[in-house]
């Protein structure tokens, strides 16, 4: 019996000879993990409704899931990545959303922009980000109403930008794309405006602010606290940038995820807001709001488990800093020149069809060969 | 001779089978009421223009027949085109810039191509009665996913004052407006043609029946 397993170990087959104990399931889970902290924040600071958009997406991804499985005759719900799917589109919903639309984003997903491209592995688009755009061109009016978090509510504050009853008003980054131009040229940073229209921000975000003012000298605006902890109007899974961080930082210290995307994502963003953004406040170049923006919107959640999906990345470090540079450029125009307040979702989307193309340009060079040219259609190539 | 009439409205169908004229597929089968225009306009454009080409074939010199058989199918797009703005403007502003362009669309300069310039009169107008009713066919069937779903309606008549459209309570408050977008166009003619093809091997598995298998 001992004799037979010793056999066993040292048999030899073809490759692959060197196999990863890591499975397809168990990444699933630990980037679940990681989305799980901030998908809880929003359900707290939504209500349970948002649990329930959370729960029927998961279930309708499950269930497109389960459908492909039977078309196919072969088992691929167990992996997980339909449940990491769901969570994902769930997270990217607003959270009055009526439940049919994450039904129908979900379904869509799995089925439209997984299935029909051959299960994953073989998607040309993030299937999450596919499911939202379909909601997004679908159902324009339900996906642009946010409702006011718990915290601002509950500081009694009278909630500024509320369109109808205070349950709901508009996200920052609507709220500044409508109201910064009213002001350009009398103000020297776009944040002043939240105050001088009086966006409601929360008692703790007032009190921090005051107090860092008061420690270092500093004149802060008020607002970034908010921003940064999730207490704000927006998708379920997108407000807190302090536990999506986290769970971005988890993943990348498990390898799961390569920091080069989320790097070059956020920084050039960064870049090309601080270079260009403070045009619309009339503040001229190399003024505009950094801190601000990369807070706000589905920066974080895009960068961190969006932009990174496996599937539709870059492989080379290159193509990978190209694929982020390109996402965060994107995002910028979208977010200050395009007609929506936020384009984190769609310029994902547009780079992920390059993906191809800029792993083409950073081929490594086989040993023992000179790099001569770069590999092109029809000229038959070396790789 | 039958075969000539039934091949393009399933075997070669343009749209489902051939994957011609998909622009104008694309772009008008946003409602039914176009699609039936549009189907009706290539109907008589294709059938017309295989007519005369077939009959011109011995006139038309071998290597000016493509500018040749523009000719002749600008012709007969120009008359489709005058007497939908007389008769019907609501299609003819509807279908605006595919009506034009049907003398470029591929079916028709297909056809003339590889059938009305090669064959006599009768297989030729068959031929292009069997091709312009399958383009229709098709693009009936995707106008009706197409609006029923993206816009909660189903149009069948529009002339005036004189409307006949079904409105889907529910649907048409919050319909799948993406599918009334170009880009919903293409999902649903992929999905219709990967329904078709899953028709195909399913009536072409193996083991079912050896002659009719090789037949599909």
């Amino acid at each position: 019996m001992k004799r037979k397993k010793q056999e066993f170990q040292f048999s030899v087959a073809s490759s692959p000879q060197i196999r990863s104990p890591r499975s397809t399931a168990r990444i699933m889970v630990y980037v679940i993990l990681a989305l799980l902290p901030a998908a809880l924040w929003g359900v707290y600071q939504f209500g349970w409704y948002a649990a329930a958009v959370l729960a029927v997406s998961v279930a309708a991804a499950a269930a497109g899931e389960g459908a492909i499985c039977l078309i196919r005759k072969k088992n691929t719900l167990s992996d997980g990545s339909a449940v990491l799917t769901g969570l994902l589109v769930g997270m990217n919903m607003p959270p009055s959303v009526p439940l049919y639309i994450p039904a129908i984003a979900s379904l869509a997903a799995v089925i439209v922009f997984k299935g029909a491209f051959g299960g994953l592995g073989c998607n040309i688009i993030n299937p999450a980000l596919g499911g939202r755009l379909i909601a997004f061109f679908s159902w324009s009016s339900a996906m642009f109403t946010f409702q006011t978090p718990r915290t601002i509510l509950e500081s009694g504050l009278t909630v500024a930008g509320a369109t109808g009853d205070a349950m709901t008003s508009a996200t920052p980054l609507t709220f500044l794309k409508s109201s910064v131009p009213e002001y350009a040229g009398s103000i020297s940073n776009e944040m002043e405006v939240l105050s001088l229209k009086h966006y409601s921000l929360s008692k703790y975000d007032a009190a921090v602010t005051d107090k860092i003012n008061s420690l270092f000298g500093e004149n802060f605006c008020y607002g970034y606290f908010d921003a940064f902890f999730g207490i704000k109007g927006g998708c379920i899974g997108e407000i807190s940038v302090f536990l999506l961080l986290l769970g971005g930082l988890f993943l990348i210290a498990k390898k799961i995820i390569h920091w080069e995307i989320p790097v070059a994502f956020i920084g050039s963003f960064a870049a090309a807001v601080w270079v260009f953004g403070g045009l619309r406040a009339g503040t001229g170049f190399f003024s505009g709001d950094v801190v601000y923006q990369i807070f706000s919107g589905g920066l974080f959640l895009g960068a961190f488990f969006m932009a990174t999906d496996m599937v539709t990345s870059p492989f080379r470090r290159g193509s990978m800093f190209l694929f982020g540079i390109g996402c965060g450029l994107l995002t910028f125009l979208i977010r200050y020149y395009g007609s929506f307040p936020e384009g984190v979702s769609l310029a994902i989307v547009f780079m992920n069809l390059t993906v191809p193309m800029l792993d083409r340009l950073f081929i490594p060079r086989r040993y023992g060969v000179k790099k001569k040219r770069r590999v092109g259609v029809g000229k038959g190539g070396n790789a | 001779m039958i075969k000539e009439l039934t091949k393009g409205i399933f075997r070669e169908n343009p749209v489902l089978m051939l994957l011609l004229g998909l622009c104008p597929t694309l772009g008008v089968s946003g409602k039914f009421f176009n699609a039936i225009g549009m189907g009706l306009g290539v109907i008589f454009v294709l059938v017309c223009s295989n007519a005369v080409i077939s009959l011109m074939k011995k006139i038309i010199p071998n290597q000016v027949r493509i500018p040749g058989y523009i000719v002749i199918i600008a012709t007969f797009v120009t008359i489709v085109e005058l007497m939908l703005r007389a008769f019907s403007p609501v299609l003819y502003s509807g279908l605006g810039i595919f009506i034009p362009l049907i003398v470029v669309n591929c079916i028709v300069l297909g056809r003339a191509e590889a059938f009305a310039g090669k064959n006599r009169l009768l297989p030729s107008v068959l031929d292009g009665l069997g091709m312009g009713i399958g383009f229709t066919l098709s693009l009936m069937l995707i106008a009706f996913i197409r609006e029923i779903l993206g816009a909660g309606t189903l149009t069948l008549w529009e002339s005036g004052s004189t409307v006949y459209r079904f409105v889907i309570p529910g649907l048409s408050e919050a319909p799948v407006s993406v599918l009334a977008t170009p880009a919903g166009a293409l999902f649903v003619v992929g999905f219709v043609i990967a329904g078709i093809n899953a028709v195909k091997q399913y009536r072409s598995r193996p083991g079912k029946d050896a002659r009719k298998g090789a037949s599909v």
